[in-house]
């Protein structure tokens, strides 16, 4: 999704990304993702990865958006989101107050099925589908986790990647959200 | 009762309150038409889907009421996305509704489809695509309440042809149920103290009135905050008329164009009280070197107005009138005292701004012979030579300057304008709507050219519908405010800017649209002419000022610069391009 912003994407990967992760309460209606995309384009906010799929009350979905807040008021973003009708409410998750997970699926090579066990095992990670030579492996883990596992498939050849991006919630200990709106 | 989706929606029009809508109809809006015919709301018939959009606007700002245009499908949607944005940008509560091929239709490119919804996303409050005719009133009641509460500003609701034709059980809603929408009107009473205290101790201070004192009812409360702390306004070109401009603690417009003295206050102001102003770089100049020393106290009933632009000291989210009330009665001392005396001496302050406003009037020169006439002789007699509470309409440029410079506004509600989008053919429709709304006011449009020649067709809609708005056109024969850009920032490298003086000829123009036309070429014949204009009252008026081709608008400040390097006329014209350049 790093590639919603155009222009503003480039110029933010060419420096270290500044991260924050928001969660929005959404109504489940037709078009809610497309105005919150387009709010964030028309916006200048970068997002760098989304995630959407309905809570338990299927009248609503959750969206766990990570924008690289460079040049950005964290705030604005938070103001203008609550100002979409259909935003039920949104609120920050610091990740020192959240946890995090992200789900990732990738073909690699595997002429050595038991070297890439062993990276994936650290992870948690299981081979899903495997032929003389290649294996789908999946992992779930902490993002930065996924990263870290991610450099250490490169060597075997990485055929195939896809990330969910990813989703987070308050931890149970957690202080009450920064930034709270539209309760 | 039993209604198609077409009656629901005209008799949820009459449920909420509509009295008037300007419309064209078209394919896809056709079922809705019909019963057009039966209902108690007039329809006025434009000719271009812009106009009823822009009409629509004029009539809310006159009103206070929301404004409904009707169009159809696929082009008729796209023309009448500039009124959206244009309404979204000067938040005016509008509510617009198109029509839309039939639901099987839709993604397959049928004729005049075209995803109005996600075109006007981005230039809407809110928008609908309704897909079940049951649900129309309750969109209906949304529409209007989310168009009118809160920040106001434009909604639409895209009704497909199939919808319109489905029968369902007509009920009207009690209430609307937004859980995603809770605007927020009542004021924090410790922010309002905070404020307060502020405003006590500010030896400099300036009350940054904007157009959210307009949308708040909040012109008599403003009056008597600014008498009682005794503190001077800027009224925003939003908000012209919200106090009057013969009041002594006004200073007059600010920014790009403003008045040397409500610029150069707001520059060395120690404490900026905003009351629905939105810090506009057309206000601002280069934000980083605005009013370097003011403290700022940010009343927006749009809290992502706060810190957007200017980050406040004290933010007040909350209704204008409301905050305004709230400050009234923390600042008044509870032995009925007078306030000023327990705030901070600004004697000193009060005799530089005098200085100012003696050093810096606005100012221009029309030669005694009469040639060249000069377009801030012709606003200043139209202002003479109109009632008091006549209705302003300005298009954009250097026409809408000079209108909002030199008209004396004392009313609020009395100038209509395109402020946020700068929207070249405003004035025309803008002005038919405010007649509309406002049958009984003289209305007149201060137009320029160009602009005229954007949307002048409309006046064949005012004059079938008997709608007698008046049409002053400063014809300078260019795309004036441009012009002046290429001659002060590319050398008087003229591109693109000359359209002739006579071509259009503007007299047989508005008399072959049912106007009476009128030629004005020198200054003796500008009264005259007004006064001829004001006797017509059976069909609109236009008269075509033939103005000084190179007059430009003074004071200006260069984009990018600073408010502190304003250019006062002529004289400066040198310096503009070292200062800044040309406004985007």
């Amino acid at each position: 999704m790093s590639g919603a912003q155009g222009d503003g994407a480039v110029v933010s990967h060419a420096q270290e990304p500044d991260l924050h992760i928001f969660a929005a309460i959404v109504e489940n209606k037709f078009g809610v993702l497309a105005r919150v995309a387009g709010l964030f384009s028309r916006r200048g906010f970068n997002i760098f990865s989304l995630a959407v799929a309905p809570t338990d009350d299927p009248a609503y979905s959750r969206i766990t958006i990570v924008v690289d807040v460079h040049n950005t008021d964290v705030t604005q973003i938070a103001k203008q989101l609550d100002k979409l009708i259909n935003v039920i409410n949104i609120s920050e998750l610091h990740p020192s107050d959240s946890v995090e997970r992200e789900l990732m699926l990738a073909r690699v090579g595997a002429v050595d099925l038991a070297a890439v066990v062993d990276v994936i095992s650290e992870y948690g990670g299981e081979v899903l589908d495997h032929t003389d030579d290649e294996a789908i492996v999946s992992v779930s883990a902490h993002p930065d986790r996924l990263d870290r596992c991610e450099r250490q498939l490169r060597p075997f050849g990485l055929h195939v990647l896809q990330r969910t991006g990813r989703i987070a919630l308050r931890a149970l200990d957690a202080s009450e959200p920064a930034v709270g709106m539209a309760s | 009762m039993e209604l198609t989706g077409a009656q629901a929606l005209m008799r949820s029009l009459e449920m909420s309150g509509v009295e008037v809508m300007f419309g064209l109809p078209g394919g896809a809006i056709l079922p809705v038409y019909d019963p057009v015919l039966d209902s108690p709301i007039r329809h006025v018939l434009v000719r271009h889907e812009q106009g009823a959009g822009h009409m629509a606007q004029g009539y809310a700002h006159v009103t206070g009421k929301p404004g409904v245009a009707m169009v159809t499908s696929g082009p008729a949607a796209t023309n009448i996305v500039t009124p959206l944005c244009d309404a979204f940008m000067d938040s005016i509560p509008m509510v617009v509704v198109t029509g839309q091929v039939a639901m099987s239709a839709i993604g397959s490119d049928a004729f005049q489809e075209c995803d109005t919804t996600g075109i006007t996303m981005a230039v809407t409050k809110h928008n609908y695509l309704v897909t079940d005719a049951a649900d129309i009133p309750r969109i209906v009641a949304e529409a209007f309440h989310i168009a009118t509460t809160g920040r106001p500003g434009p909604v639409l609701i895209d009704l497909p042809k199939d919808i319109s034709n489905e029968m369902m059980t007509w009920y009207w809603p009690d209430g609307v149920e937004l859980p995603g929408y809770r605007p927020r009107s009542g004021v924090d009473p410790a922010a309002i103290a905070e404020a307060a205290a502020l405003i006590r101790t500010a030896q400099r201070p300036v009350i940054y009135a904007g157009g959210g004192l307009l949308k708040a009812r909040a012109a008599e409360a403003l009056r008597e905050f600014a008498e009682m702390c005794d503190i001077h306004v800027v009224t925003t070109l939003m908000a012209r008329g919200v106090f009057p401009d013969r009041h002594p603690l006004c200073l007059g417009m600010p920014g790009m164009h403003g008045n040397y003295s409500a610029v150069t206050a707001m520059q060395q102001a120690d404490l900026l009280i905003n009351l629905g102003a939105r810090f506009d770089d057309r206000v601002t100049g280069n934000p980083a070197h605005f009013a370097p020393g003011a403290k700022v106290i940010h009343v927006d009933i749009d809290p992502a107005e706060h810190g957007k632009v200017r980050v406040p000291d004290v933010a007040i989210v909350g209704d204008a009138r409301l905050a305004v009330e709230a400050l009234i009665a923390a600042l008044r001392p509870a032995d009925g005292s007078d306030t000023t005396a327990a705030t901070a001496d600004r004697s000193a302050w009060k005799s530089t701004i005098s200085g100012w406003q003696e050093q810096y009037p606005l100012q221009y020169d029309q030669p005694s012979s009469g040639h060249p006439l000069k377009p801030q002789y012709v606003v200043e007699q139209l202002r003479d030579n109109t009632p008091d509470d006549t209705i302003v309409v300005a298009g954009v440029g250097q026409h809408q300057m000079w209108a909002s410079q030199y008209w004396k506004f004392d009313y609020p509600y009395t100038w209509v304008n395109s402020g946020g989008l700068g929207t070249m053919g405003f004035a025309v429709p803008a002005a038919i709507g405010a007649k509309v709304g406002q049958p009984d006011r003289t209305v007149w449009a201060v137009d320029g050219d160009g602009c005229f020649q954007m949307t002048a067709q409309e006046l064949i809609s005012a004059s079938a519908e008997n709608i007698p708005v008046k049409v002053a056109i400063l014809n300078n024969a260019y795309l004036g405010m441009v012009r002046q850009w290429q001659e002060l920032f590319y050398a008087e490298r003229y591109s693109e800017v000359y359209l002739s003086a006579d071509h259009p000829d503007y007299v047989g123009w508005a008399e072959a649209m049912g106007c009476a036309g009128i030629r004005v070429e020198s200054a003796e014949e500008v009264v005259p002419a007004i006064t001829k204009a004001n006797s017509i009252d059976d069909r609109p008026v236009v008269i075509d000022f033939r103005v000084d081709t190179e007059e430009k608008v003074y004071p200006m400040v260069p984009a990018g610069g600073s408010n502190d390097d304003i250019i006062l006329g002529p004289e400066g014209d040198a310096d503009a391009v070292l200062k800044g350049s040309a406004p985007s």
